[in-house]
């Protein structure tokens, strides 16, 4: 149960978006997103569900994994699309009792749902075509600038990268506890939401302990490898842009700007 | 030979944790000096000050008396700190608690990449150490995939590739299984014998002692033995007092002793021990 986990999930591969810099694929994930709500028409949807089944295609991510991304979500995208359908004003296409469903209402939850599902699929496409590890080193290197206002980008990075690292350790442990708990007859299946939340209290208290435990042990393990924070630091892997990158940030500029001239002409 | 380490009047109290406000203190007065290239093992039972020891060869806990210098250089001068902890490398008993990246090779550049060594370098730093100790066809893998011997080799190479002129191992093999702790034993070994590293490996298993150059015991904060390993476990009676086990082998020898046959209690080694045993039974 606990392994259908897709955060920061990365499937390896050696296609030209996972070859792609990582900061050029944030700063993709950003344009798309600008552009995403700024879209509002037919067409410009439309263009916006071209690019990412283009995307999807180049990366050969199969659909399978994109839609497992967008399980947990499913409840909020229902309750978008109910809300939207049932509450907008307009011209009423149908009536029953206080109910009603307008043609604005239809549009803004297709509209919504459509924008939520894209939103996430689109960040999910980055997530999966490049490593943790190169993720951060990208937000890192993108960051630098605000280290002039003493942002502590290095540290955050830093955090981020252990955080990720110490995910498959934790659920680790959290099974392994969790069967010492069965053993002595814990019972996590049975009872209502409420009795569930409360048997995972024995779960978390020994967690949170080991948890603290090993930041500590990682502390010392670090400073015994000379780590003294970001000041003088090189790495193993220095990021390069590549021609690749110059050109995907070109269309991914040109779509955005495109979709926000077509918004402005009304489309 | 030159001194590694040395320790003068070592001591050191860990502040009070305890209700009763009084101090635990661990190491009272240790005066030791080991030698560069060596291989030495320290012992103890829990609570011995062995652990808190090796903490202070790399100024994890800095002396609360006496000092301790690492080449000459005095571990409390903090303007020195890279440079001993660079020189002596410690490797932890958890192997998970260490691992700091979720690839291999990125986790072994993370002491060179600290002590802003060039790219180039650190790739060839990081090739070279994990084929030091035998993974370099792992160089892509997650951690958290491999065995725990595995991961505790990708840990020595992580210290490796600082390049130190010692490795501090502090119960390194105290959660692997025994292959586990055969493949880090071994790595050690050949690191020992190949690079000249200086290895000081605490532990409580006496048969990690056998091929140790020298075997220090650690009794209540003091050095309560030190010598070569035959010297050290031909003590059977004062080792078990201290509530320390002897290598089977020894303690072969010895209740044979006990029942009158006379076997030297110097053979270690399993083939030696039969050997000395036969020996004995066919005078």
């Amino acid at each position: 149960m606990l392994k259908d986990i897709t955060l920061g999930q990365y499937f390896p591969g050696d296609t030209p978006a996972h070859r792609l810099d990582p900061r050029t694929k944030i700063l993709l994930v950003i344009f798309y997103i600008v552009a995403l709500f700024c879209a509002k028409s037919v067409v410009t949807y439309g263009i916006m569900i071209l690019t990412l089944l283009v995307c999807v295609q180049i990366s050969k991510v199969k659909a399978g994994a994109l839609f497992r991304g967008l399980k947990p979500v499913v409840f909020i995208i229902i309750f978008t699309a109910v809300l939207n359908l049932f509450f907008t004003p307009g011209n009423y296409l149908f009536q029953w009792g206080p109910l009603h469903i307008s043609d604005a209402g239809v549009r803004m939850a297709v509209s919504m749902v459509l924008r939520i599902m894209l939103l996430i699929t689109g960040t999910f496409l980055m997530t999966y075509t490049t490593s943790p590890i190169r993720l951060t080193d990208g937000l890192e290197s993108l960051l630098n600038p605000l280290k002039r206002l003493h942002v502590p980008v290095h540290e955050l990075a830093m955090m981020m990268s252990i955080a990720l690292r110490f995910i498959p350790t934790l659920i680790e442990e959290t099974d392994k506890i969790m069967s010492a708990q069965k053993a002595r007859g814990a019972d996590f299946e049975s009872g209502n939401l409420f009795r569930k939340a409360k048997a995972l209290i024995p779960i978390l208290v020994p967690l949170f302990i080991s948890a603290f435990r090993r930041a500590d042990e990682l502390a010392v393990a670090m400073e015994c490898r000379c780590y003294h924070g970001g000041e003088g630091r090189t790495k193993l892997h220095v990021l390069k842009f590549a021609t690749r990158d110059w050109v995907a940030l070109v269309c991914g500029t040109a779509i955005m700007v495109g979709v926000i001239v077509l918004r402005q002409f009304g489309m | 030979m030159a001194a590694m380490i040395e320790t003068k009047k070592l001591e050191y109290t860990y502040p009070s944790v305890e209700e009763d406000g009084k101090a635990t203190v661990a190491l009272r007065g240790v005066n030791l000096s080991i030698e560069a290239g060596s291989f030495v093992v320290v012992l103890g039972h829990n609570g011995s000050g062995k652990s808190t020891l090796a903490k202070t060869f790399n100024a994890v806990a800095l002396p609360s008396g006496g000092s301790v210098y690492v080449e000459g250089m005095d571990t409390k001068d903090e303007t020195l700190l890279l440079a001993i902890r660079q020189r002596v490398g410690m490797v932890f008993q958890n192997p998970d608690n260490q691992i700091v990246a979720n690839v291999v090779e990125e986790d072994v550049a993370f002491a060179p990449e600290n002590l802003g060594v060039p790219t180039e370098e650190i790739r060839r730093r990081v090739d070279e150490a994990l084929d030091a100790v035998g993974m370099g066809e792992f160089v892509r893998h997650a951690p958290h995939l491999l065995s725990g011997g595995q991961k505790q080799r990708i840990a020595i190479a992580g210290v490796i590739a600082m390049e130190p002129k010692c490795i501090v191992l502090d119960e390194a093999t105290a959660m692997l299984d025994p292959i586990g702790r055969e493949e880090v034993l071994s790595t050690v070994h050949r690191l020992n014998r190949e690079k000249g590293i200086t290895v000081v490996l605490i532990t409580h298993h006496m048969n990690e002692a056998e091929d140790a150059d020298r075997v220090i015991v650690m009794d209540d904060g003091l050095v309560a033995m030190d010598g070569a390993p035959q010297a050290v476990f031909s003590h059977v009676e004062e080792l078990r007092s201290m509530g320390l086990t002897v290598p089977d082998t020894v303690a072969l020898a010895y209740e044979l002793g006990l029942d009158g046959l006379n076997v030297p209690l110097t053979a270690l080694g399993v083939e030696e021990c039969a050997d000395a045993v036969a020996a004995a039974l066919s005078k």
